[in-house]
């Protein structure tokens, strides 16, 4: 077969979105589901960077409602993703923007998410690259490039010793085979977030495993 | 799998009787491995998406920049009075691709086919065309797999988005898309499905992107509009026997070159064409303020 970007019928129909920019509301989305699955939990405080071309006219597509929508857990065909800023505050989430238009960024699209959760703090950006897709580049200060077109297991922690070693095992009793993994933590001690990109797509009762090893937090899987 | 549009016919000819949707649910079910089931009702959310959209977007709200909202209801209105010039198929799938992009705008649920600024097109010429033909349920499903698979071969030899291409590649392949689905929707030929996709990118070839404010409403939403009538007339006329002196494929090909050539003010950066007239600068101002 001839390597062609497009492959499914489902690549030129679809995807169902709420509009009205794939690369602006739908990858915003996107991004923000993606910090929320990072952190596990409703953020209580979020304060969100939008840099450049999501900085110039989040307001006309609605990017910053997007965004919301995605820390609650929405997808980007959530109907009430245009309610988002309502329901955030309904849930007591505490919203506060920083519009930086000038800012020298990698990419036009950027938005740099910071949460504050009882005593943590955790910073992610992520850039919508167009389509609706999207990328994580930074990770609590860590520069890494997670395309989020792999499957991608998304592991929170408790930063104690043997964690890593458990996950890898269980992988490895499964014939699952790991293409890239990041490791990055809050401070000694806290919390720590494992990121395996894997080839299968199918994983059948993995992420159930790896739940019910000790000392996991939250684990999310992307395909 | 087919890469060009030669090739897309004589697949369907050869091994599904010149039924271009049985051709590519075959080749979504080999490249992906998913069962038929799963492949068919994958496309039928989509299916219900787009219907629902054509209603949804009927209203007479406005979008939150205030730019786009109302226009597929005063389309709709006008239809009712009886005073209309075109046929009202055609102007039926004018209103519908308004009312999606005017949804779209809204932050609505839409199908994005093949991107969100041309959602409009396929739903538009779909809805209007199953009123028209008496579509059953099958027929319109068919009708998007035909779409999806001219759609493919565009988006793999040239382009299906603004940024690339400009307008000819999102609204110009959407209404390419939806002539051909129509010309098979009516019991036409293969072939002829794929001289319809040809008239209607010769005819669009060069059409920039250039949205007012850089945003999904102005002039999207009246090209979706214009796009789906074409698609009407570019089915009739290959219905009718008449056949391009230009391959498809080489038509794609054309598309392509042009969008590559195309200048990046005219690429969906909001620096030329529309955006840049008076009218369109004094909107983004209102929109974003004088600092952008």
């Amino acid at each position: 077969m001839k390597n062609v970007k497009f492959k499914s019928v489902f690549d030129i129909i679809g995807p169902v979105m709420v509009g009205p920019s794939s690369s602006h509301t739908a990858g915003a989305v996107r991004i923000g589901r993606i910090v929320r699955s990072i952190i596990g939990t409703t953020p209580k405080e979020v304060e969100i960077h939008l840099y450049q071309s999501f900085a110039k006219t989040y307001k006309g597509h609605g990017t910053d409602i997007a965004l919301v929508a995605g820390l609650l857990g929405m997808d980007t065909d959530n109907k009430r993703i245009p309610e988002s800023l309502k329901i955030a505050h309904e849930q007591g989430m505490e919203v506060s923007w920083v519009i930086d238009r000038e800012g020298k960024t990698s990419h036009p699209n950027t938005a740099k998410i910071v949460i504050h959760n009882d005593n943590s703090t955790t910073s992610i950006t992520g850039i919508s690259i167009g389509g609706g897709n999207i990328q994580v580049t930074e990770l609590n200060g860590f520069d890494i490039a997670l395309s989020m077109n792999t499957p991608t297991l998304i592991i929170v922690n408790e930063d104690v010793p043997g964690v890593v070693a458990n996950i890898t095992d269980l992988l490895s009793k499964k014939k699952i085979n790991i293409a890239q993994m990041n490791l990055t933590r809050e401070s000694a001690g806290e919390k720590a977030i494992v990121i395996i990109e894997l080839d299968s797509q199918d994983i059948g009762d993995v992420v159930e495993a790896i739940r019910n090893l000790p000392h996991i937090l939250n684990v999310n899987f992307f395909n | 799998m087919f890469y060009s549009i030669e090739e897309l016919v004589d697949q369907a000819n050869t091994n599904h009787n010149g039924n271009i949707a049985e051709l590519m649910i075959a080749t979504e079910i080999e490249i992906t491995g998913r069962t038929r089931e799963e492949i068919i009702s994958m496309m039928e959310y989509n299916l219900e998406v787009m219907m629902n959209s054509v209603v949804d977007g009927l209203t007479a709200t406005k979008s939150a920049t205030g730019l786009t909202g109302g226009d597929a209801l005063k389309m709709d209105n006008y239809i009712k009075s009886g005073k209309g010039l075109s046929d009202s198929t055609i102007l039926s799938a004018v209103r519908n691709a308004m009312a999606v992009n005017e949804l779209n705008a809204k932050m609505g649920l839409v199908c994005a086919t093949p991107t969100a600024g041309s959602a409009g097109c396929v739903p538009a010429v779909l809805e209007s065309a199953s009123n028209k033909l008496d579509l059953s349920h099958e027929q319109q499903i068919d009708f998007l797999f035909t779409a999806g698979a001219f759609g493919l071969v565009i988006a793999n030899n040239a382009s299906i988005s603004g940024a690339e291409g400009g307008c000819q590649a999102e609204v110009g392949s959407a209404s390419a898309m939806a002539a051909a689905a129509l010309v098979q929707a009516a019991g036409g030929t293969a072939f002829q499905a794929s001289q319809a996709v040809a008239f209607v990118i010769k005819n669009l070839l060069g059409l920039i992107c250039d949205p007012v404010a850089g945003l999904v409403e102005v002039p999207c939403v009246k090209r979706n509009a214009m796009g789906a009538s074409f698609a009407f007339v570019a089915a009739d006329m290959a219905l009718a026997g008449i056949e391009s002196k230009i391959p498809t494929d080489e038509v794609i090909q054309a598309m392509y070159q042009v969008g590559t050539a195309m200048p990046s003010a005219f690429r969906e950066t909001a620096e030329g064409g529309l955006a840049k007239t008076p009218t369109g600068e004094r909107l983004m101002e209102e929109i974003f303020g004088s600092d952008k």
